[in-house]
């Protein structure tokens, strides 16, 4: 380690090529925080998003009317919205709103933290996408193989959990990789209220260090490795869903 | 199990029939999908037991009357009863309906997602809240008994459709219904596997179910209906014991029909 230290060193000093992030230490543990945040951020994002997909695809074939323009209305909101402007309403729009509590040391401060609305907004964000893929998906389950279902006695939920979504799934995957893709590229949003993910640690980083080029070049590149790592879990995931003769 | 004690109390809902009565007594049904009128008035009863073969020509409505029945398709006035439950009122049990009367559809559609052996093991454990292993154990019998031993790991995809549609009355018979509704489960299929399906049917009515099957295969219906009916636009236009009816149709439409198919 203490090698590798080293010559990182000498880089900087032979070609001024200046990563901190691998011989300082104290850089080297913000960016391990900044790069543990951002996956954290993701998979947090992640798992809701799809929650609120399934959700809300489930909502939107309800047979009440209201139910079903509430959940439009959400979607044409989030889909038709900038991010960043969507991150800056729920932070400074809506957190303004929410009630102070005493902390620990006895200072105030809001219940929701920036990491809450962080969660919140992207989660909406990436969901208002993810119940239109599903609900692309539920499309494309026969009506017969949902009636089979009720014919069997299952109700419209244990119809939805046990045979639509299973099915709807498989036919949607595709367009879900793409959405969760995005999903992880937009957590640097997150940079906009202050939450420590990998963008923004970056950007203290050079501020302090100046070195803007290798900070830009290690997040591209650190950005390209997490896709990556997402998009080969999903096509695993994809190829084990493949049934014979269902699908494409 | 909860699951009995279920049918206990959906049981004895209906305590004023007996099994002496008619096990479907349909009334005057009438059924229209916007301004067609699909069932103009049908009328008859089947006791438990019975076998009736519904004939009819493309549209006459028979899909949609074995639909009403289980309440996939609601109906626009008449009464139809299963076991003295009144299908078509506002707070059905629908469970307790969909448990007495068993559906095969044309198309099979089992759960392509789902093997052979889970597909009949579905609904009784994820809707009836049966024991799983008691409810494999049965699956397994069902699968014997449809001649599909050895099939119980393959999806529906890597089976033929004879076999698919075997397995589909046997998913049917998982929730031991007492009804039987079969919708032309042999039209979607390859001629030389019509029979292995028609065999299993017949052993079932051989054993004592109750069937309404609509079905094009003459000989069948001939040889395992205790009664044929057969439907003109949305009526019952004739209907008698298969020996009569097929040599002695007495009604114009149904001599036509006839002499179209045989
Ligand atoms: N959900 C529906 N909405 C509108 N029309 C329908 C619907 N279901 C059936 N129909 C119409 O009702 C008529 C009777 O249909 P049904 O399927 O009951 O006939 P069938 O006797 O089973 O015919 P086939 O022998 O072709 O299966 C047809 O003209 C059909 O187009
Ligand atoms: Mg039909």
């Amino acid at each position: 380690m203490q090698e590798i230290y080293e010559w990182f060193r000498w880089l900087n000093e032979a070609t001024g090529i200046n990563l901190t992030i691998v011989y300082d230490s104290y850089d080297r543990e913000r960016m391990i925080d900044g790069f543990v945040n951002t996956i954290y951020l993701s998979l947090v994002c992640l798992g809701f998003s799809v929650i609120i997909g399934i959700v809300g695809a489930w909502l939107q074939g309800s047979p009440l009317k209201w139910t079903r323009r509430l959940v439009n209305g959400y979607i044409q909101l989030f889909r038709n919205t900038p991010p960043l402007v969507q991150m800056y309403f729920f932070f400074f729009a809506l957190g303004s709103l929410m009630p102070r509590v005493e902390n620990e040391w006895g200072i105030m401060e809001p219940i929701l933290s920036n990491w809450h609305w962080a969660i919140l907004s992207l989660s909406f964000f990436a969901g208002s996408f993810n119940v239109e893929i599903f609900r692309s998906g539920i499309e494309a389950v026969p009506k017969a193989t949902v009636e089979a279902a009720e014919a069997l006695g299952y109700n419209r939920l244990q119809t939805y959990v046990y045979v639509v979504l299973p099915l709807a799934l498989r036919v949607c995957l595709p367009a879900l990789n793409n959405n969760l893709v995005n999903l992880v590229k937009t957590t640097t949003l997150a940079y906009a209220i202050a939450v420590p993910e990998m963008l923004y640690v970056a950007n203290q980083i050079w501020s302090d260090s100046l070195n803007v080029p290798e900070m830009m070049t290690f997040l591209l590149f650190a950005y390209v490795l997490l896709v990556g790592l997402l998009v080969m879990v999903m096509n695993k995931w994809e190829r084990s869903m493949r049934l014979p003769g269902f699908g494409a | 199990m909860p699951s009995s004690s279920n049918a206990a109390a959906a049981r004895h809902a209906d305590a004023n029939w007996t099994p002496d009565q008619p096990i479907v007594a349909i009334r005057n049904v009438h059924k229209s999908f916007g301004d067609f009128e699909v069932l103009r008035g049908i009328t008859f009863d089947v006791m438990k037991g019975d076998v009736i073969c519904i004939i009819g020509a493309s549209g006459s409505g028979k899909s949609t009357l074995l639909r009403c029945i289980n309440a996939l398709v609601p109906i626009d006035s008449g009464s139809i009863k299963v076991e003295g439950q009144e299908v078509h009122q506002p707070n059905l049990n629908t469970l307790a309906l969909r448990k007495k009367v068993g559906m095969v559809f044309q198309q099979f559609n089992l759960f392509p997602h789902k093997t052979a052996l889970q597909n009949i093991m579905m609904a009784p454990v994820q809707v009836l809240k049966q024991d799983k292993d008691a409810v494999r154990e049965r699956a397994r019998r069902l699968l014997a008994k449809v001649r599909l031993e050895g099939k119980e790991d393959a999806y529906p995809g890597e089976l033929s459709g004879g076999q698919q549609q075997r397995v589909a009355i046997a998913r049917s018979l998982a929730m031991n219904p007492d009804v039987m509704l079969f919708d032309e489960v042999t039209s979607a299929l390859d001629p030389e596997t019509v029979n292995e399906v028609l065999l299993t049917i017949r052993e079932l009515a051989e054993e004592g179910m109750t069937c309404m099957l609509v079905t094009h295969e003459m000989g069948f219906a001939r040889e395992v209906a205790d009664h044929m009916y057969f439907t003109d636009r949305g009526i019952i236009v004739e209907h008698g014991p298969p020996q009569e009816f097929f040599a002695n149709p007495k009604d114009e439409r149904t001599k036509a029909f006839l002499g179209q198919i045989l």
